[in-house]
């Protein structure tokens, strides 16, 4: 008999019942909930007499909607100048009093990036299984944990029954062989497989990625693998476990200890794909064929190196692809065969659950520092992904170098990454965004996203353009 | 939730592949704590030629005479065919709330991604899945014919078309009942409690760090 992939493992450790018809009832460990996709689902408990199953496998925080500006966050919730947007924080507050859910609410000084605090809290552990009413669970995958984004109506099943009746996936596995070149990261290599295999492409899979260059990146690189694995298409990406997974959990608040902890860390070995594991899908990649990515598009599969040119519809064969082709460069406003680097730029982001964490406000203040935002960029951001993140990297002096450059430096949250709140592209605006989607009207109405990673985002900050980070010197 | 039989009227052709979620409803629509009243935001950026804000009245909006759902022969549509890989991008099920409200209740396409399509079926709403040969017919019969109407029955899993030709398409079964009976997914796995219970009792001893 064939072995088992770590999605395999995963799914067979949690299986609660078999529905018949292949759907399958799987127990849930843990939900993590926001301010966007839960009031309905609370609504509903209410109306319907239902309590949690558990209310201790939940954790919340308001992240989508939060203001991002210190004048405002300094207030709390009540800072909140956007009327519409504080009723759904304080729903949020109000919820989790009236249903005994843990959150971290917008002052306290561990908020941040659901996505980001869960693992930064130790709360997302090896080998369980999360849901998330967001796409971007996905994210959790990096430390072995079966992470899927869900619908309203199933944050509303999970609460009441933490449970999901659920179809299995197949398994896919994406392998990057060899070492990435000097510069390039997990952000270019994730975008270099979506445009590899397509936003469609890991659609009824779950992904595991694996070889050399996903074993050298940190937790956090696999984490910004990970959280795009929905971007091509599949609800759930995984890494194997492996020493780094558990340095990076050990000691974490609410990571097991003592007895408990050696337990778990003699399970959590085994969470990685047999030998002869099948997979239903094999997609192989050189890594060092990876040059730093730049979206041109509206869909995060338009992607090129930074030293490419936009493509060509007129040379694609395939007629939809065609069309898309003519309508994302309309969209955009560039034109076929512009040089990624002669693409105008008009603000830059750095931040979201892809690109919030303390490494990647390294790596982008490492190519800003000695520099200044160059004069056609007319707003920098520099959204940290958590009250701590953002504590650690002034402890660093991070945000000195970015703020001598000329960028601003926020308070944690979602911010531009989906421009819920007042973080926006003006109409036919170009920006640089550490992000995860480029789609039309993403970071504000008749925005035009270009998608790169920290580094690349910092580098066209001070050029005012795209560049090929790896020629710039860096500190 | 509402059942879904039987569905016939006009068919809106969406032209278009990899339809986003965020397109079907921008973001500024998701503070709303309700699951009703998006249908006159859905495809807002597309549809409207202004900036749309939360709990606006959109009767006096600019209108974009381009976009499909303001051309006069689609009014009234019920039926939205769309390209590959619809619904694709946030989980947000916003998305399948205003499909329902605008009254669109059934969609074909020729693929879907998988958290959208999971959300249609919580909310009454039928992605129906066909061919891409037999979709790009369609769009080129609805484009040639005003009025052209389809009938959707779920029951007999087929479309008949206006000239009374049929198209049978597949659905899971489980999904079909629940469509057909309008079930409650959670009153159906709370039908499972003592399961769930006895899981839960194995495995707080199989991995008791999980419920420390």
């Amino acid at each position: 008999m064939a072995g088992k992939t770590l999605y395999d493992k995963i799914w067979e450790t949690h299986l609660v019942k078999d529905l018949g018809g292949g759907t399958e009832l799987i127990y849930i460990d843990l939900q993590y909930i926001h301010e966007v996709t839960s009031p309905q689902a609370f609504e509903g408990l209410r109306l319907s007499k239902r309590k949690p199953w558990r209310s201790e496998a939940n954790m919340a925080t308001p992240d989508h909607n939060v203001p991002t500006t210190l004048s405002e966050r300094e207030q709390g919730v009540e800072g909140i100048v956007d009327p519409v947007a504080r009723i759904q924080v304080k729903s949020l507050d109000a919820n989790c009093d009236e249903f005994g859910i843990n959150e971290f609410t917008i002052d306290d000084p561990r908020h941040g990036i659901v996505h980001v605090i869960g693992p930064e809290q130790g709360r997302t552990l090896p080998g369980m299984t999360i849901v998330c009413g967001d796409s971007h669970t996905s994210t959790h995958g990096a430390l072995g944990a079966l992470a899927q984004g869900i619908g309203t109506s199933e944050v509303e099943h999970v609460l009441a029954t933490q449970c999901l009746q659920q179809k299995k996936a197949k398994n896919m596995l994406i392998k990057v062989n060899g070492e990435l070149s000097s510069g390039v990261t997990a952000k270019d290599m994730v975008l270099a497989i979506i445009g590899e295999i397509g936003t469609a492409g890991g659609t009824g899979y779950t992904i595991e990625f694996g070889g050399d260059a996903i074993k050298a990146l940190s937790v956090e690189g696999r984490m910004t693998v990970c959280n795009m694995a929905i971007e091509a298409g599949a609800r759930a990406g995984l890494v194997a476990v492996d020493d780094k997974t558990i340095d990076y959990v050990k000691g974490r608040p609410f990571a097991p200890s003592g007895e408990l902890w050696d337990q778990a860390v003699a399970r959590w070995h085994q969470l990685h794909s047999d030998d002869d594991a099948v997979f239903d899908k094999v997609v192989e990649l050189e890594a060092a064929d990876i040059e730093p990515q730049v979206s041109w598009g509206t869909s995060p599969e338009m992607v090129v190196s930074v030293n490419a040119v936009v493509p060509d519809p007129a040379l694609v064969e395939n007629e939809s692809k065609r069309a898309n082709y003519q309508e994302a460069l309309k969209y955009m406003d560039i034109a076929p065969n512009t040089p990624i680097q002669e693409i105008k730029l008009d603000r830059v982001f750095i931040g979201s659950c892809t690109n919030s964490r303390i490494e990647d406000l390294r790596a982008a203040a490492a190519v800003v520092k000695g520099r200044k935002v160059a004069d056609n960029i007319k707003e920098a951001l520099v959204v940290p992904g958590s009250g701590l993140v953002k504590a650690q990297a002034e402890q660093e002096g991070l945000d000195k170098i970015f703020t001598e450059a000329g960028l601003q430096w926020r308070e944690p949250g979602c911010s531009m990454c989906l421009a819920m709140n007042a973080d926006q592209l003006g109409e036919g605006e170009h920006c640089a965004s550490t992000s995860n989607r480029n789609f039309e009207g993403r970071q504000g109405f008749g925005g035009r996203t270009h998608l790169v990673s920290p580094a690349m985002a910092a580098a066209a900050a001070v050029t005012g353009h795209f560049i090929d980070v790896r020629t710039l010197s860096v500190s | 939730m509402r059942k879904f039989s039987n569905e016939q009227g006009i068919v809106i052709p969406l032209d278009r592949a990899n339809v986003d979620t965020d397109y079907i409803i921008p973001k500024q629509f998701l503070k709303s704590i309700k699951r009703t009243g998006f249908g006159k935001n859905l495809f807002d950026e597309a549809r409207y030629l202004d900036k749309g804000l939360p709990d606006e009245d959109c009767s006096n909006r600019p209108l974009n005479t381009d976009f499909v759902l303001n051309q006069q022969r689609y009014q009234g549509g019920n039926i939205l065919l769309s390209r590959e890989n619809f619904g694709c991008g946030s989980s947000r099920e916003h998305a399948p709330w205003a499909l329902d409200d605008y009254g669109i209740h059934c969609i074909i396409a020729p693929s879907y991604a998988d958290i959208f399509f999971n959300n249609c079926f919580k909310n009454g709403i039928l992605p129906v899945v066909l061919k891409e040969e037999i979709v790009e017919v369609l769009f080129q019969e609805v484009f040639e014919n005003e009025g052209y109407e389809l009938e959707v029955d779920l029951l007999a899993q087929s479309i008949t078309k206006p000239d009374g030709s049929v198209i049978a398409f597949n659905i899971e079964e489980a999904r079909k009942n629940v469509l057909l009976n309008g079930l409650d997914d959670i009153s159906m796995t709370l039908q499972h409690a003592d399961d769930i219970n006895a899981f839960e009792t194995r495995w707080q001893q199989e991995s008791p760090w999980l419920f420390s």
